[in-house]
């Protein structure tokens, strides 16, 4: 597209059909009457053009890494020996595990999950400190896959102008196998994603195969079909809509940011006032002011969600740089520098207004407290994790009856322990109780071997309940309370843990 | 109003809805048409609901929903599956003898959950949720047993009750002596404080012990034994122990020999199922005081 071409959208139309028309025609499909303001409007369609340049790169890798891992990650295998799945990344909800190649974690472990959160969080704010919405423009799925399928869509229907002619041409048989052919592309990748889904919950090579002789279990095939449905109309249909309509993010962010960070920026200080190629040259000879925007609308037309960047920092802005690279292909074809729209801040653009060098502060208050937090988290949750117990004992008290008097008088109390065995191989352990002067430890209905003591086995990466009955018979009786001590020893290993606990009586 | 409508607010450029407080006007912003489209949707979904699911109400019954669909049938079949799921973990516990059940962990494990399970919908309104007891009701945990401590007697106990009017059941209660005129009033004091001394129990200034021995030899001991012990087959406790059931102040005991006593449980045998008898009879010795 040329200035020739962007002069007619301010002209009134000479000739029909132009492109301001074509644009209003295959955007809106109707245009409103003026005086009619509805309360519903109808989507506008985003035609957005193909871009090349630097952000479109690391777009582009970005989106082959995440789909890539995504896609891929599943068949990843990972060796944990005969008693445990050898899948890399699995989601075990039958058995209450996952796993992530070395670790595993336990239901009540859950803490991790939380803890990932609180980072996933901080990290997020931490990016908008330094650059605004890096995670919208780059790493969000909704906006990763809407690449692709915008990239289908291109592949299929052609670029931003052809796609809009034959949008608002009678529909040809050729029109019609272009749109259809989109749609079933659009479908095979959202059955993909939803396909990959299903596989981080099961063995993935002996689900595939399940899934391909429709053997699989029927809730895989109804995740494959309920994400084929969520990809194909988000990514598909509703693209910006998401981002303007349903996520928190834009607002959460547009509350968290401040003036330094750096958003995606139109430089008006360099591009005001806006004037065609010549009359900015024209200007310029007589040595009068001329902006750098020869109003191209190049920004406007690759942007994936519709928003002229020269209107300032906006709610529908989602930062991809997509304006950068056509900007910049723009300024260097009329030989004037690039970095009209660039990353940069409205207090350097003020800087530069008033004749003052611009600046980054990357030091400020809220990074150097958001990097904290994250490796504060970050730091507990590796030490949790390294020193993390592979065996557990919990001690339950009896609630009913609080204690037992014998009848030769000693005291009773009741208990209930699990005891947690977090390694892949059976373990044999021995628990003892300490805090009683005369005490006797019975394991109910587990055989003592010849030292008497009994001998308590746990499967592999299994828990197992012992009812324990402890009886006091101690001379002078104990207190109300006595803080007692049970210790679980691995007698391989010598391994241990400990829980406490209370002997009651009537005191 | 369309006059109003067209108002063009100045600094944002949209149109307002002519709405107007105190000088503020409301912007009018237009929602994204699918919007409206997803709530004639959700519209159109409800009308499934009525389809699939017993919704509407008739004179006698209700629509009864295109598949048959019912919550009550939806719950039989999660139990049905259930059965299934314990058939043969419930079928080794029928065929296993109670030795058996506690010779095997795995077995004796299943027994114990279901006994628990099957212990406080049966027997833990009156033995208490962990069978601690009450007033009149034995504490399940402790060593001594009006009708023995093995598996087999406690499996009898609760298959045939006590004093449940059962032939086969725990019979043998305890005489109103007081009431039915056996004993003096005084006489009931002088035993009831030898009762007492039996397990070490203090005695009331001036009590006769003598006539208390005497009473006891006369008319108890048929029952509790010479020296106190008990005797299992009549139900009668050991009185020289540190348990009372009904408790060891001598109100209490003269309660209970001046009107007897003859606490009741019911037989379970025909009212639950063999394997949950089996079950609960575990469950029972596992507490902490069954015998060997």
């Amino acid at each position: 597209m040329t200035a020739h071409a962007t002069m007619s959208l301010e002209q009134p139309a000479p000739r029909a059909p132009t492109l301001a028309h074509l644009v209003k025609e295959a955007e809106l499909g109707e245009v409103p009457p003026d005086d009619d303001i509805p309360l519903y409007a109808p989507r506008r369609n985003i035609y957005p053009q193909s871009v090349h340049g630097t952000f479109r790169k690391i777009k582009w890798a970005v989106l082959v890494i995440t789909l890539g891992i995504y896609y891929l990650l599943p068949f990843v295998r990972w060796d944990r020996g005969p008693n445990a799945p050898s899948q890399a990344v699995l989601i075990d909800f039958s058995n209450r595990r996952f796993y992530f190649f070395f670790i595993e974690i336990w239901p009540q472990e859950v803490y991790y999950l939380t803890g990932l959160l609180i980072l996933a969080a901080i990290l997020l704010f931490l990016m908008n400190a330094v650059a605004g919405r890096i995670w919208c423009g780059y790493l969000c799925p909704q906006t990763v896959w809407t690449d692709l399928f915008f990239a289908i869509e291109r592949f299929v229907e052609g670029d931003r102008r052809e796609h809009m002619q034959r949008d608002v041409r009678k529909w040809t048989a050729g029109t019609y196998a272009r749109k259809g052919l989109k749609h079933v592309l659009w479908l095979i990748v959202a059955w993909w994603t939803g396909g990959a889904w299903v596989l981080y919950f099961s063995d993935a090579p002996t689900l595939v195969k399940d899934l391909a002789t429709g053997q699989a279990p029927f809730i895989a095939y109804a995740w494959i079909g309920i994400l084929t449905v969520t990809t194909y109309s988000l990514a598909g249909h509703m693209r910006e809509q998401v981002c303007l309509y349903m996520c928190p993010w834009p607002r959460i962010q547009a509350a968290l940011t401040d003036e330094y960070a750096l958003n995606v920026t139109y430089r008006y200080d360099r591009g005001e006032p806006r004037c065609s190629v010549k009359k900015a040259e024209q200007l310029r000879s007589q040595g009068q002011p001329a902006g750098d925007c020869v109003d191209c609308l190049q920004c406007v037309h690759v942007c994936p969600t519709g928003v002229d960047i020269r209107g300032g920092a906006n709610l529908g802005c989602i930062q991809c740089g997509l304006c950068i690279d056509a900007c910049d292909a723009i300024m260097s074809k009329l030989g004037r520098p690039t970095g009209l729209i660039a990353y940069d801040t409205d207090l350097n653009i003020k800087q530069r207004i008033e004749g003052k060098k611009p600046f980054f502060k990357l030091v400020r208050m809220r990074t150097v407290l958001y990097a904290g937090i994250i490796a504060l988290v970050g730091g507990i949750m590796l030490y949790t994790l390294a020193t993390r117990d592979s065996e557990g004992i919990n001690v339950i008290h009896d609630r009913n009856p609080m204690y037992v008097r014998l009848s030769d008088g000693a005291l009773r109390n009741g208990y209930t322990i699990r005891i947690v065995n977090k390694q892949l191989k059976y373990r044999d352990f021995i628990v003892s109780v300490d805090g009683l002067p005369s005490t006797l430890v019975d394991f109910v209905g587990l055989p003592p071997r010849s030292d008497g003591r009994q001998l308590i086995t746990v499967g592999p990466d299994q828990t197992k309940e012992v009812r324990v009955v402890v009886t006091d018979y101690s001379a002078t009786p104990p207190p109300a309370s006595t803080s007692i001590l049970f210790k679980l020893i691995d007698i391989d290993s010598g391994e241990t843990a400990e829980m406490r606990d209370h002997f009651f009586g009537p005191g | 109003m369309a006059e109003e409508h067209k108002e063009i607010d100045a600094l944002t450029g949209t149109a307002t809805t002519g709405h107007e407080w105190d000088g503020l006007r409301e912007l009018n912003t237009p929602l994204p048409r699918w919007w409206l489209w997803l709530f004639y949707i959700t519209i159109v979904w409800s009308v499934g609901y009525w389809i699939v699911y017993p919704a509407w109400p008739l004179l006698t019954n209700s629509t009864q929903g295109a598949f048959g669909y019912h919550t009550r049938t939806a719950l039989l079949e999660d139990l049905d599956a259930l059965k299934q799921q314990r058939g043969p973990m419930m079928d080794k516990l029928a065929g296993a003898s109670l030795a058996e059940i506690v010779a095997d962990p795995q077995l004796l494990d299943f027994a114990r959950a279901q006994g628990r399970v099957a212990f406080a919908d049966n027997c833990a309104p009156c033995h208490g949720a962990g069978g601690g007891g009450a007033k009149g009701y034995p504490n399940l945990n402790d060593d001594e047993w009006l009708w023995g401590g093995k598996l087999s007697d406690i499996e009898q106990t609760i298959r045939f009750g006590a004093r449940a009017g059962d032939n086969k059941g725990r019979a043998g209660s305890m005489p109103a002596f007081g009431r039915d005129n056996i004993l003096k009033p005084n006489e009931i004091s002088a035993v009831a404080d030898f009762v007492r001394s039996l397990s070490g129990l203090s005695t009331e200034a001036g009590a006769n012990l003598g006539l208390g021995k005497k009473v006891y030899a006369d008319n108890c001991a048929i029952c509790h034994g010479p020296e106190g012990k008990g005797n299992r087959d009549t139900g009668a406790p050991n009185l020289t122990d540190r348990i009372w059931m009904y408790g060891p102040d001598k109100a209490t005991i003269v309660q209970g020999i001046e009107n007897g006593r003859g606490a009741v449980m019911p037989n379970w045998g025909g009212r639950l199922s063999e394997p949950t008898i089996k079950a609960l009879t575990v469950y029972v010795h596992t507490l902490g005081g069954g015998e060997k």
